[in-house]
């Protein structure tokens, strides 16, 4: 190839040699491709590679995103609650009835007939066995009053009744329902020495809450000796505007010693510990099992070029540029990535996506019950982690592919 | 033996694709190591879960508290050596994020449960006699660079004092280490007595006991008699064993064994496939040198065992390279995390030898097709081809 080419500057002289190079790269890059059935063995390697890492990948992270879908979902952000200044979760906090009353006639509390919409709960755990392993797990028992659906959203019975006041009957969500044992409609279940009996189901639009089992708050209260105590106040807000003066009001309050936060803001830092968990070790499993596909694809592309170094050698001599050879490697490599990481990708997909789990959140010390979610950015994320072990993997072979020395290649025909 | 000499040349015939090779092999011995270690951190559970310890626990659920009465009526079961009372306390240092676990105990009840607990006699002495007095684990003390003497503040999340405020002060009285070498030291002890005294919520009560069993009693019958005793009254009892309590426990975060045996199941299948690749192509490339060691008179289970020895070779090398890597990393994870996870991380022997199994396993199956290949070779044809 004529040097001249290398140094021309000139406008329409530039634009010729960048479209004769455009071309040399499509034609060489078509024919890797048209080629590839030969080297099989090898790309299907690189490939597989690939697809473990990204299929890894987006499983792992699939928990986090869908423990953290879980937690916020269905945090409004016109619910305020109340819990007792200091504590990082419903279960360490602690309210008497006299501050519930207080906490109840604050201003800045929507009116639902001219009644408050509040709901002064109770929160406890009661061990209930998994279906998934026959093992005591701590699921959430939270007793309620009248406006318990009223202070949260998309929230409402989807089969058989409300529990009754005072009787000892409890309504499910429809996640404990499916994660743990003994909670069908009509089921009846011992706590200790008290009995219980499922009379309905709620849903909570996909949100923590369908990981609870509710009651009666005063009925609660008896059940586990907690007197007139509760734990949190939900109150539903005019506005989402309106926090800012009720915290300020609340705080204030000398009878009082509560935190204030939306309802939104307050699962989303219970959801912290758990998900950062979960990334914690996805991304350092993801980088090195990265590092070991990059050896499977840099391998994939050194014997792709040895084995073409005559076919390389041929289309030098014919005039293509070495440019043309070296990226057309690395498009080879970065395809075969690019493969790799749709099947990985889908793969996670298909068996990951809406797998429903349950876990114990770090922060609430209770069973949260989420579905994986393998999410488009996760996917994305996963794709670019292919496209780049694909360059990085044929970067290399590439290089050595362009330097290859034509005539001492093509003696060896 | 005699062979090993043509076994090296041939490994390292081509010099790149047997590095890239190693090198994934290395890869994925890695993290082998590292998934086995932190998930047995994980799954292991519990501070402390070698010797013959019961937990005694609510029955209904395990952050109900127990009447403190309790203590002395488990300590007549016979088979109880000696019996602690334990509690949750929720408290961080500085920050959130800080979060570690710290009980109120009595010092001498604690120690004679937990005797792998190391602790200088005079520092021991020293916070028995001081009423606000701390030990903390040596993990801890090193990752906040907490020494003897210090007076440091915990906010607890849990227990107000009577005064309303969440601040609770302990003075660091001694450092404390275990002879255990899976045992965690990522807590903090200090004194029950201040803890029932200084709390909103008044004394009487404890999260849990926990007891040592006398030489040679038997579990199943002390946990029996222990929950019979408390049937029937408001709290009753569930006592399991120390280990079987810290299984269950892990097992409430979900089934991390499987999750990482799925990992591990990629990343090996994969591997297979890399190494088996690249002794099929070594195969490939060399049949008519494999045809003349047949003319030479090398028998058929000769030439199968060369290769396959080649293959375990490749393999056995990245798996070193790999094992290393790892002890190295755990010994740094160890450092750093041991504070957050329920016990120390270690590379387990059954690790290692499952690791062997594996190496030899994988390279065996890897180089088996090719080896039968290069086995069955015809000398006529090979040497005609090449």
């Amino acid at each position: 190839m004529p040097r001249s080419t290398w140094t021309c500057e000139s406008g329409p002289a530039a634009n010729a040699f960048a479209m004769k190079t455009l071309n040399q790269i499509l034609a060489v890059t078509w024919l890797n491709i048209l080629n590839l059935p030969q080297r099989v063995a090898t790309s299907t390697v690189a490939v597989v590679g690939v697809a473990a890492v990204v299929l890894v990948f987006a499983a792992v992270l699939s928990m986090a995103k869908g423990f953290e879908r879980t937690m916020t979902l269905a945090g409004a952000t016109d619910t305020a609650i109340a819990i007792r200044a200091g504590s990082t979760s419903e279960l360490s906090s602690g309210l008497s009835s006299e501050q519930v009353q207080i906490i109840e006639t604050t201003p800045g509390i929507l009116r639902d007939g001219g009644r408050p919409l509040v709901s002064a709960e109770l929160y406890v755990l009661v061990d209930i066995k998994k279906k998934s392993n026959d093992l005591d797990a701590n699921v959430p028992f939270r007793g309620v009053g009248d406006n318990a659906f009223a202070v949260r959203n998309n929230t409402g019975l989807v089969a058989g009744r409300m529990f009754e006041k005072g009787k000892n009957e409890l309504i499910v969500g429809r996640g404990a329902q499916s994660e743990f044992k003994g909670l069908d409609l009509g089921a009846t279940i011992k706590f200790g020495r008290t009995e219980w009996q499922v009379v309905g189901v709620f849903s909570a639009g996909g949100g923590v809450a369908e990981s609870e089992i509710w009651t009666d708050a005063r009925v609660l209260q008896n059940a586990y000796r907690r007197g007139n105590s509760f734990q949190t106040v939900r109150v539903r807000l005019e506005s989402p505007e309106s926090l800012e003066a009720l915290r300020s009001t609340l705080t204030d309050d000398p009878r009082l010693d509560v935190d204030v936060y939306t309802e939104r803001d307050f699962y989303a830092s219970q959801a912290e510990a758990t998900s950062n968990f979960i990334r914690v070790l996805g991304y350092p499993i993801t980088i090195l099992m990265s590092i070991g596909a990059v050896f499977g694809a840099l391998n994939s592309m050194y014997s792709s070029v040895s084995t073409r170094g005559k076919e390389i050698a041929t289309l030098r001599a014919l005039g293509f540029g070495p440019g043309a050879v070296l990226i057309s490697t690395i498009i080879e490599s970065t395809l075969l990535a690019f493969v790799g990481g749709l099947i990985g990708g889908a793969i996670a997909f298909v068996v990951f996506n809406g797998f429903t789990v349950s876990t114990l959140s770090n922060a609430s010390f209770s069973q949260v019950v989420f579905d994986f979610a393998v999410t488009g950015d996760l996917l994305v994320q996963g794709i670019v982690t292919a496209l780049i072990i694909g360059f990085i993997g044929g970067l290399l072979p590439a290089i050595r592919a362009a330097r290859l020395p034509v005539a001492q290649a093509l003696r060896e025909l | 033996m005699k062979y090993f000499g043509l076994i090296w040349s041939n490994t390292w015939r081509k010099k790149i694709r047997t590095s890239l090779t190693i090198l994934s092999v290395a890869v994925a011995f890695l993290l082998f190591i590292l998934l086995n270690a932190v998930g047995q951190a994980m799954t292991a559970g519990g501070a402390m879960t070698g010797a013959e310890r019961l937990v005694v626990i609510d029955k209904i659920t395990l952050i109900n508290f127990l009447p403190i009465s309790y203590q002395n009526r488990i300590a007549q079961i016979d088979g109880v050596d000696a019996v602690t009372v334990q509690s949750w306390f929720g408290a961080f240092y500085q920050d959130p994020k800080n979060q570690f676990p710290q009980f109120p105990v009595r010092p001498d009840e604690y120690f004679a449960v937990y005797p792998e607990l190391v602790l200088p006699e005079e520092r021991f002495e020293a916070w028995k006699r001081n009423r606000t007095g701390a030990i903390i684990g040596k993990n801890l003390a090193d990752l906040f660079g907490i020494r003897v003497g210090d007076r440091i503040p915990l906010q607890s999340t849990i227990f107000p004092k009577k005064d309303g405020s969440r601040t609770w002060e302990f003075d660091i009285e001694g450092i404390f280490d275990t002879t255990d070498p899976k045992g965690a030291t990522n807590f903090l002890l200090f004194q029950h007595d201040y803890f029932a005294e200084a709390n909103q919520f008044g004394d009487g009560f404890a999260g849990w006991f926990t007891l040592k069993l006398a030489e040679g009693a038997d579990p199943v019958q002390v946990a029996n008699a222990i929950d019979l005793m408390f049937a029937n009254s408001p709290n009753e009892t569930e006592t399991s064993t120390e280990a079987a309590f810290a299984a269950s426990f892990a097992e409430q975060f979900g089934n991390i064994a499987l999750i990482v045996t799925l990992i591990l199941g990629a990343v090996f299948f994969t591997l297979l496939l890399v190494a088996g690749n690249t002794m099929s192509q070594s195969v490939r490339e060399r049949i008519s040198e494999l045809a003349v060691l047949k003319t030479l008179g090398f028998k058929n289970g000769t030439v199968l065992g060369i290769v396959l020895s080649e293959s375990v070779l490749i393999m056995a090398i990245g798996s070193l390279i790999g094992l290393g890597l790892g002890w190295l990393a755990v010994r740094g994870i160890d450092a750093t995390l041991a504070a957050f996870l329920p016990s120390g991380v270690v590379v387990s022997s059954t690790a290692l030898f499952l690791a062997l199994v594996i190496t030899v396993g994988a390279g065996v199956l890897a180089g088996i097709f090719p080896a039968l290949k290069a086995m069955r070779l015809s000398i006529v044809d090979a040497l005609a081809r090449g």
